[in-house]
């Protein structure tokens, strides 16, 4: 089926983003309404196309009318239609927050933040839309670019942290440019589904093994997959607020899925590829970054950067569940990619609307918070719950699933890594809650008066939706995995 | 059993839920603020007892709420187990709540709101654990549990408190999460449900070795029941409110513990399966362990609210001892348990409140000759005692004696023996206190001008002490119960 | 022994272009000083553009510009001419690259008014004594 449909949705925050390069400097007063106006746009045709791909099938759009194999292919099917929607409404939900942050922050600087901040979720549906390889590259540096400039915009060390990332983000690059070269040789195509007919003859070669090596690499330095994640924490706590609450939720997972997403086209199940212990190494290693980068998030003493720590050990949570190869593995790689993005921007949102009123984000600066900011810090407590994974909160579901996967595949590490990394979550959330539940000194009589002192609506809405949603997501996980992530995989990948 | 399909299960767990939030609105009227506590209160039993005919006619009530994972929704089902818990937590919810008023405005206790709340929170939790229909919807319950009473915990807000609060939910959320939730999903990827069924699902799908593993994984990981050496958070919990104590510690938290035990002992693993794979003696021997070593440490203990708590981790593992003779008549004497030590002991825990709203004192060293002043609360306590002491005619008599015959039943002495020993020990810690209190000269002037507690308390004290004592002549519907819950026929 | 070296002779683009990543990524990595780093990071995407250049080479092959009407009359003789392709995709690649540069420049101009210097030790020396 043949539709332009889903090019609006990536056309509308691209064209609002040249269109505010040209008229916002001058009127202000344009940027609100573009910004929100584009991202809702895209929201609302997300969910016309979800539902159009749910029932006729995969719907694909060549560029300038130039046919695949040659010509750039946009396509989207479940899985794309379900990323498409999680991108559209996380950015639409950040920027609420980023409004007010952005001006707090940038002053009169805000029209350049939201021209990249547009692009970049622009790219991001670029990502999940195409159907090319080099194609993928291409936007995978749009996305990065955008992404060092927005992170570049913060104060302090942003800087250093951003030039830190366009180091390890242009490897990480290079190093999945290089295996799309292999794969080019080895096939002459670069179109995914074309690239795949030619997989089955090559399986076990050499040249294969080091194409996908040299890809996969290049992905896990770009989502931050433990040891390669030396960039992230930096980046993502020194980013302007406004920046952190969209880059945070759905850069890694948007990676995650670009895996997963190569996953299905070039690995089927049962080629040579898993024959060998490769799968069981990537678990294993998956266990070990879960791990260690739980262990550096109880080393923080700032909620950011905490969160940047867990984001790390997220993304070993998925990494290792896909190479789990198996339903329920699978099933909960995708599942938590959804799961994550909403309780990382639940977090980050009632980060930022923390950090708005009281300055800071250091542990010492949170005492007394639920009198002072009690609805933030009950959505906080929502976010930090489904983070620990407590039912009925989405990240006991993922969870539930992605365990599954570890206890049929035998993975036992993988298995201790997550019960052991849901615990040191508990730790990291109660000891922040404490300190938000006690006074200074862990004394206090209860009797004085705290001033209540919320959040403006701007972030308050935006971070209660993410919280009602964390928990509506949470009870509807029954319908969500039958009749769209079980569609979104593989028929091969299932059962 | 029949099961028919209604809402009401659901509106008994909600209608406290649904309850916090005008408590929580009602911040600056404390009147309002208490009578939609006791409206909650009300409308809970009344849903809890309009329910029991259904149940005791050998049918139930089932409602689902939401598909969450194949095979598991999250739903609920009211049976003869789960009636039994709910019909306990929500009848001494509501004394609690009369008292909780009297107590907390005695003292001008601060953040009342937030108390109450919590409380409301926690008790839905309570009655979502006795009416989950499967593994993973108590699971969920169990939790909301732990969280919700963490802030009553803590709610002393001093350094004291703030490290029971850790210590609590080190325990009880490092078990269910480290423990408990492994060998749930473990049970599920081997059968592919959670349900809970009369005589277990693992039949024929698990190694003995598998399910003796299985077993010690929720026996610890339930850490509510306080089997030892996950008992440490209960004492510490003590800081709390007495009603807290009361109520959540001495019934709510700790009973769902032992129930969520004796629901996967008898419709997860099953008595059939626990007999065949021999591995019964693990719960006995962890269960005789606990009850004999914290009675003894009871005794030391010169703190009253110390030495009801390690008095509680004791009388738990009562419950879980029968469960796990494996004889039908041990058993039944477990789940009746449950309730027995539920009126006791909150009637121990209500006069150690009363005590310290109306005297102050906390250490039984400083209760001598109290009795004369506050007659009526050592007179309650005196009933309190010999209930959980398990002398006739009181309640606990009852419970007791059926855990003995089972053990006579199964011919395993040792833990006749175990159980002669602890209920010797009991005696030993509780009956000083009263002989202190009514026999022993008090101290020049120490007990001037002291009189019994606000009426708010003393009612409650006297209703649940009563209680003790009819629990004994009229204990027909609980034994019914426990004889339906475990597929025995009334 | 012969055949390697002539195996690795055969193949004497591909190593060159091997030693000019490994180059470009030592100084990556390795170097302390900021604009080297950044040079490190064009000499390896240069490695892997030459790479992808040499990808559509072939032994006596023109470059392809072709007459319409002789095409439209034999047909193409594609070992006559290289693959186009390549040098299309890296005409992309190099703006992407071009791009990166641009902002990294663009950073470390910020990085240099912020600390005066661009050796990252320095920097981070005076990061240290900020805090201190």
């Amino acid at each position: 089926m043949n539709s332009n449909l889903h090019m609006y949705i990536l056309a509308a925050p691209l064209l609002t983003a040249f269109f505010l390069g040209i008229f916002s400097r001058k009127s202000r007063s344009l940027l609100a309404p573009c910004v929100l106006g584009s991202l809702a746009l895209s929201s609302i045709l997300s969910i016309v196309v979800l539902r159009n791909v749910l029932e006729i099938g995969p719907i694909s759009y060549t560029v300038g009318a130039w046919l695949p194999p040659w010509g750039i292919e946009l396509l989207v099917d479940p899985l794309s239609g379900l990323m498409l929607l999680l991108i559209s409404v996380v950015a639409l939900v950040a920027s609420f927050a980023a409004l007010p942050w952005v001006r707090k922050e940038l002053g009169d600087r805000e029209h350049l933040f939201f021209i990249l901040y547009l692009i970049l979720v622009a790219g991001l549906m670029g990502l999940v839309l195409t159907a090319d390889a080099f194609n993928l590259y291409v936007l995978l540096e749009i996305t990065s670019i955008t992404t060092y400039g927005l992170i570049a915009m913060g104060r302090g060390r942003a800087p250093l942290s951003s030039f830190n990332y366009i180091i390890m983000g242009s490897i990480g690059a290079s190093f999945y440019l290089l295996g799309v070269g292999y794969l080019y040789l080895l096939t002459g195509t670069l179109n995914m589904a074309d690239i795949a007919q030619f997989l089955p003859e090559l399986q076990g070669t050499i040249a294969l093994g080091t194409a996908m090596a040299f890809i996969l690499i290049g992905l896990w330095v770009k989502m931050a997959f433990f040891p390669l994640h030396g960039w992230l924490p930096m980046a993502y706590s020194q980013a302007p607020n406004g920046a952190g609450v969209m880059i945070a939720p759905l850069m890694t997972k948007v990676t995650v899925y670009l895996m997963l997403r190569l996953m299905f086209s070039f690995i089927a199940p049962g080629f040579a590829m898993y024959e060998t212990d490769l799968q069981s190494v990537i678990v294993w290693a998956a266990a070990i970054g879960i791990i260690c980068a739980s262990a550096l998030a109880l080393g923080q003493r700032d909620l950011k950067r905490m969160l940047t720590y867990i984001i790390v050990a997220e993304v070993g949570y998925m990494v290792g569940g896909a190479w789990l190869i198996n339903e329920p593995g699978i099933t909960g790689t995708v599942l938590h990619i959804v799961n994550d993005a909403l309780m990382t921007l639940c977090l980050m949102l009632a980060a930022v609307a923390i950090a708005y009123r009281t300055g800071g984000l250091k542990f010492e600066n949170l005492t007394n918070l639920y009198k002072k900011m009690p609805l933030t810090m009950a959505a906080f407590t929502v976010g930090a719950f489904a983070m620990i994974g407590v039912p009925p909160t989405c990240g006991f579901f993922s969870k539930w699933y992605l365990i599954l996967g570890g206890v049929e595949a035998g993975q036992w590490g993988y298995v201790v890594a997550l019960v052991f990394s849901s615990l040191v979550n508990a730790v990291l959330f109660f000891r922040i809650i404490e300190y938000a539940y006690f006074g200074k000194g862990g004394e206090e009589h209860g009797h004085e008066s705290i001033e209540r002192n919320e959040a403006p609506a701007m972030i308050l809405g935006p971070l209660l939706l993410a919280a009602a949603g964390l928990i509506i997501v949470g009870l509807s996980n029954g319908p969500l995995v039958e009749n769209l992530i079980k569609l979104a995989i593989p028929a091969s990948f299932l059962g | 059993m029949e099961l028919t399909t209604s809402i009401w299960p659901l509106v008994a767990v909600l209608v406290s839920l649904a309850a916090s939030v005008p408590i929580m609105l009602s911040d600056k009227q404390p009147n309002l603020r208490e009578f939609w506590t006791l409206l909650a209160a009300v409308i809970k039993v009344a849903i809890v007892v309009s329910l029991l005919p259904g149940v005791l006619a050998g049918g139930g009530y089932v409602f689902t709420l939401a598909e969450v994972i194949p095979g598991v929704p999250i739903e609920f089902r009211v049976d003869a187990f789960g009636i039994i818990f709910a019909l306990i937590a929500s009848f001494l919810w509501m004394l609690t709540s009369l008292y909780s008023i009297g107590y907390m405005r005695a003292l001008e206790e601060h953040a009342q709101t937030r108390y109450f709340a919590s409380f409301a929170v926690a008790i839905s939790a309570t009655i979502g654990v006795a009416f989950a229909a499967n593994l993973l919807t108590m699971y969920l319950f169990y939790e909301m549990l732990s969280l919700s009473t963490y802030p009553l915990v803590t709610h002393e807000q001093n350094a004291e408190a703030k490290s029971s609060g850790r210590k609590y939910l080190t325990y009880i959320l490092g078990t269910s999460i480290g423990l408990a939730l492994p060998a749930m999903l473990v049970v599920y990827a081997l059968t592919g449900t959670l349900d809970f069924t009369v005589g277990g699902i693992l039949a024929d799908k698990a190694s003995p070795t598998a399910l003796g593993v299985l077993l010690v994984l929720f026996l610890f990981g339930f850490a509510k029941a306080g089997i030892m050496p996950f008992h440490g958070w209960l004492p510490a919990a003590m800081v709390a409110p007495t009603p807290v104590s009361s109520f959540l510690h001495g019934v709510a938290v700790v009973k769902a513990g032992v129930f969520s035990i004796l629901r996967i002992l008898f419709h997860i693993i099953g008595p059939d399966q626990l007999a065949e794979a021999d591995i019964g003696w693990i719960v006995t021997t962890l269960a005789s362990v606990t009850l004999l070593v914290a009675s003894l440490i009871a005794l030391t203990q010169d703190n009253l609210k110390r030495r009801l708590a390690y008095s509680t981790v004791g009388q738990l593992s009562y419950m879980v001892l029968g469960a796990g003779m494996v004889s039908a008549i041990g058993m039944t004497g477990g789940i009746m348990h449950i309730g027995m030590h539920a009126f006791g002991k909150i009637t121990l825990f209500f006069c150690a409140g009363a005590i310290y709203v109306a005297a102050g004192k906390k250490y039984i060293s400083q209760m001598d000759g109290l009795g004369k002043q506050m007659p009526i609360t050592f007179g309650a306590f005196l009933l309190g005692a010999l209930s959980i002491i398990g002398l006739p005619p009181l309640g606990g008599f009852i419970s007791k004696w059926k855990l003995v015959l089972g053990a006579v039943d199964g011919g395993q002495l040792t833990l006749l023996a175990v159980l002669l020993v602890s209920s010797l020990l009991n005696a030993a810690y509780f009956l000083p206190i009263v002989y202190r209190a009514f026999f022993v000269e008090p101290p020049e002037g120490a007990v001037n001008g002291i009189r019994e507690a606000p009426l708010f308390c003393l009612v409650p004290i006297c209703l649940t002490a009563f209680g003790s004592l009819v629990l004994f002549f009229y204990h027909d519907t609980f034994l019914r119960l426990a004889r339906l819950a475990l597929g025995l026929g009334g | 022994m012969e055949n390697l070296t002539a195996e690795i002779l055969a193949k004497y683009n591909y190593w060159i272009y091997v030693i000019l990543m490994m180059v470009g990524f030592y100084a990556m990595i390795g170097k302390r000083n900021l604009v080297k780093k950044l040079i490190g990071m064009n000499i390896f995407q240069t490695a892997i553009i030459l790479f992808f250049i040499s990808t559509g080479a072939k032994a006596g092959g023109k470059i392809p510009i072709l007459n319409k009407y002789e095409v439209l009359e034999h047909g193409v003789n594609v070992n006559s001419i290289v693959n186009p392709l390549p040098h299309v995709l890296m005409l992309t690649a190099i703006v992407v690259g071009v791009s990166v540069t641009g902002v990294a420049l663009a950073v470390l101009v910020r990085i240099y008014r912020k600390y005066g210097t661009l050796e990252e030790d320095e920097i981070l020396q005076k990061i240290e004594d900020e805090k201190g």
